[in-house]
């Protein structure tokens, strides 16, 4: 976990990792395989942690980890390209090096909170990476919980992240229901159009769900005044914060807001916990 | 147990401390004294009361390295600097700077341990030195840092011919038993000392901000304190130039950069500030984009969100280097009056 030292390397020490697999998800999103030199996973984690992934001379950059905690071979990262970091990955095949570290941050209560619950994962865009790992985390532990409906959207039909595993995997599990939808109509898809906060209130789900909200800011905003009109409170609402970080550890300023720091303390958060913190996120 | 020492005898003082492990103490150059390492050479300087900088970054550099990372054959190698593995002392800290870094242990001897620090916290021995003459820019009673009795490894108060010498430590005992020209205290010198600490604190009573005080900075004003209008008036003058988180005892945030090195890179942190504009930005936007914002993070993390996280303490010592050293005439001493007098009204 990010508080251990005890392997003797400092936390701010990476380590060096393998890009094992690229997969092109979406005309600017990618998912790389990262795994140790000898093969491996380069740490353990748990759902909705990240990692500082490393292009030495390029920059540094924080991801949430996509990849379940229960698969065991490598770590995942769904990257969507918006900088100069991002950039430079998208850039980068199968063999090349980068330095990793981490795992960082909290994660979704999967162990405690969440546990039996029914489940409501809400997403948006890349906003799905960071959910996938709890997604996947669940669907290896399914007796733990109760029924699992992802309403998932994006701009357009190839702008759907990991399109072929939820088609493929997710909407054929049992007691596992995908809603999804594109913002616009397009030759092709006969499915929902529309925006996700729209959707989720058509939908109309039960408010003693559990739900997991992730996306941008605006599609947040909008879904969890939808959900509270269908009577969710705050308190049955995680979402995860993004803030510009450096060291992952809570101690270099940046992502401070109020008494958290979002690096060490996030990224996620209940969304009665962020109505208490200054709005400056 | 107070040992003595005559003024005089400081040189031998030094040397014999050097003997042991390197020795920091303020050190005037071009004017300005700050924490160096002293030789014989050195124009040592205990004659003016704050160093333009704080002793922070003998823990906490202003640049330091930490890792290399080169392409050898085709493969990335990590190499973690080595930790800080040579003793050293500091003569010369004053009471609100040793707070200080009680402040910066907090924050980096705190889960995770920031191992590059504790290893030159480990290596360190502070000598303290009381003030004897608090100036005008001084509030650190308001903080609770009693500046004639200023604790550390080993204290020091220096009167017109004497030197006397307590350690307070094991560290500091181990330091006092390997140098030899110490001498005993006898009564007399009990109560000259005693009557320097009075005439010290004396002073502090009349000092321009002897009645600052932090009532409502604390944890449940936050919402308040945040929402305020004053932030709006306050923040005006500043230049965001960062002098005062520089000169700040506390002040710990820091960057985080790659020095290309022809084969790889170099990975250094540094220290950065909170009141530069691109502190917060990242490629999908800025959390912080008026200096209003800025300038109210920094002393709402001094004074309200920092205690909250720390048992109360606050990330403020009260040394008054931002009093002096701000271009624009703005400090925490502003802020807290301004709110003083919001809440009379």
């Amino acid at each position: 976990m990010s508080g251990c030292n005890c392997s003797g390397r400092d936390v701010l020490i990476p380590q060096v990792g393998v890009i094992t697999d690229i997969r092109t998800e979406t005309p600017d999103v990618k998912s790389f395989r990262v795994c140790a030199p000898g093969g491996g996973k380069l740490f353990e984690h748990m759902p909705g942690q990240c990692a500082m992934l490393c292009v030495p001379g390029v920059s540094e950059g924080m991801f949430s980890i996509t990849s379940s905690p229960t698969v065991q071979d490598y770590q995942e990262f769904s990257i969507k390209r918006c900088g100069m970091l991002t950039d430079h990955l998208h850039s980068l095949s199968v063999g090349d090096q980068i330095t990793v570290r981490g795992p960082y941050g909290n994660h979704f209560p999967v162990e405690s909170e969440l546990r039996g619950k029914d489940l409501l994962f809400v997403a948006g865009g890349i906003g799905l990476a960071p959910l996938r790992s709890v997604i996947g985390y669940v669907s290896d532990h399914r007796a733990d919980y109760g029924t699992v409906d992802i309403l998932y959207g994006s701009r357009s039909k190839e702008d759907l992240v990991k399109y072929d595993e939820i088609t493929g995997v997710w909407s054929k599990a049992d007691g596992v229901n995908v809603h999804l939808t594109i913002d616009r109509a397009e030759d092709g898809w006969d499915g929902h159009v529309g925006f996700v906060p729209a959707y989720l209130k058509e939908l109309g789900f039960s408010s003693d769900k559990t739900a997991l909200l992730c996306g941008p800011p605006i599609m947040i905003r909008f879904s969890l005044e939808t959900l509270m009109e269908m009577g969710f409170s705050k308190k049955q609402v995680y979402t995860t914060l993004e803030l510009r970080m450096k060291c992952g550890v809570g101690k270099c300023g940046r992502c401070n807001i109020g008494s958290k720091y979002v690096c060490k303390d996030g990224p996620v958060f209940r969304c009665d916990e962020i109505d208490a913190l200054p709005d400056e996120y | 147990m107070t040992q003595r020492l005559s003024r005089e005898e400081l040189p031998r003082l030094y040397a014999a401390i050097a003997q042991v492990a390197d020795l920091f103490l303020p050190v005037k150059r071009a004017g300005k004294t700050n924490f160096a390492l002293w030789n014989t050479q050195t124009e040592v300087d205990l004659d003016t009361l704050k160093t333009a900088k704080s002793p922070k970054d003998l823990f906490f550099p202003q640049c330091e390295p930490l890792y290399t990372c080169d392409w050898r054959e085709g493969n990335l190698t990590v190499t973690a600097q080595a930790l800080a593995e040579r003793d050293f002392v500091v003569f010369g800290v004053r009471g609100c700077d040793l707070r200080g870094l009680d402040v910066l242990d907090r924050v980096f001897l705190s889960d995770p341990v920031d191992s590059f620090y504790a290893a030159r916290r480990e290596h360190g021995t502070v000598i303290a030195f009381a003030c004897r003459e608090p100036e005008e820019s001084c509030f650190c009673r308001t903080f609770g840092v009693d500046c004639a009795e200023p604790g550390g490894d080993v204290t020091v108060w220096l009167t017109d011919g004497t030197l006397y010498w307590r350690a307070n430590t094991p560290k500091g005992q181990a330091l006092t038993d390997r140098l030899d020209l110490l001498g005993k205290t006898d009564d007399a010198d009990e109560q000259r000392l005693a009557a320097e600490q009075t005439a010290a604190r004396e002073i502090i009573d009349r000092l321009p901000y002897a009645n600052l005080f932090l009532d409502g900075w604390n944890g449940d004003a936050t919402e308040a304190r945040f929402a305020s209008p004053l932030w709006e008036k306050l923040y005006r003058p500043c230049l965001a130039c960062g002098a005062c988180t520089f000169a700040c005892p506390t002040c710990q945030c820091y960057d985080i950069r790659d020095y290309d090195t022809g084969n790889g890179v170099q990975r250094f942190r540094c220290w950065d500030s909170c009141m530069y504009s691109d502190f917060t930005m990242m490629a999908h936007g800025n959390n912080r984009t008026s200096q209003m914002q800025r300038f109210r993070q920094r002393f709402m993390h001094k004074l309200v969100y920092f205690p909250a996280n720390n048992d109360g303490m606050y990330s403020c010592v009260g040394c008054g280097r931002c009093v002096e050293q701000c271009p624009s005439g703005l400090n925490i001493v502003k802020v807290i009056k301004a709110f003083e007098k919001e809440a009379k009204k």
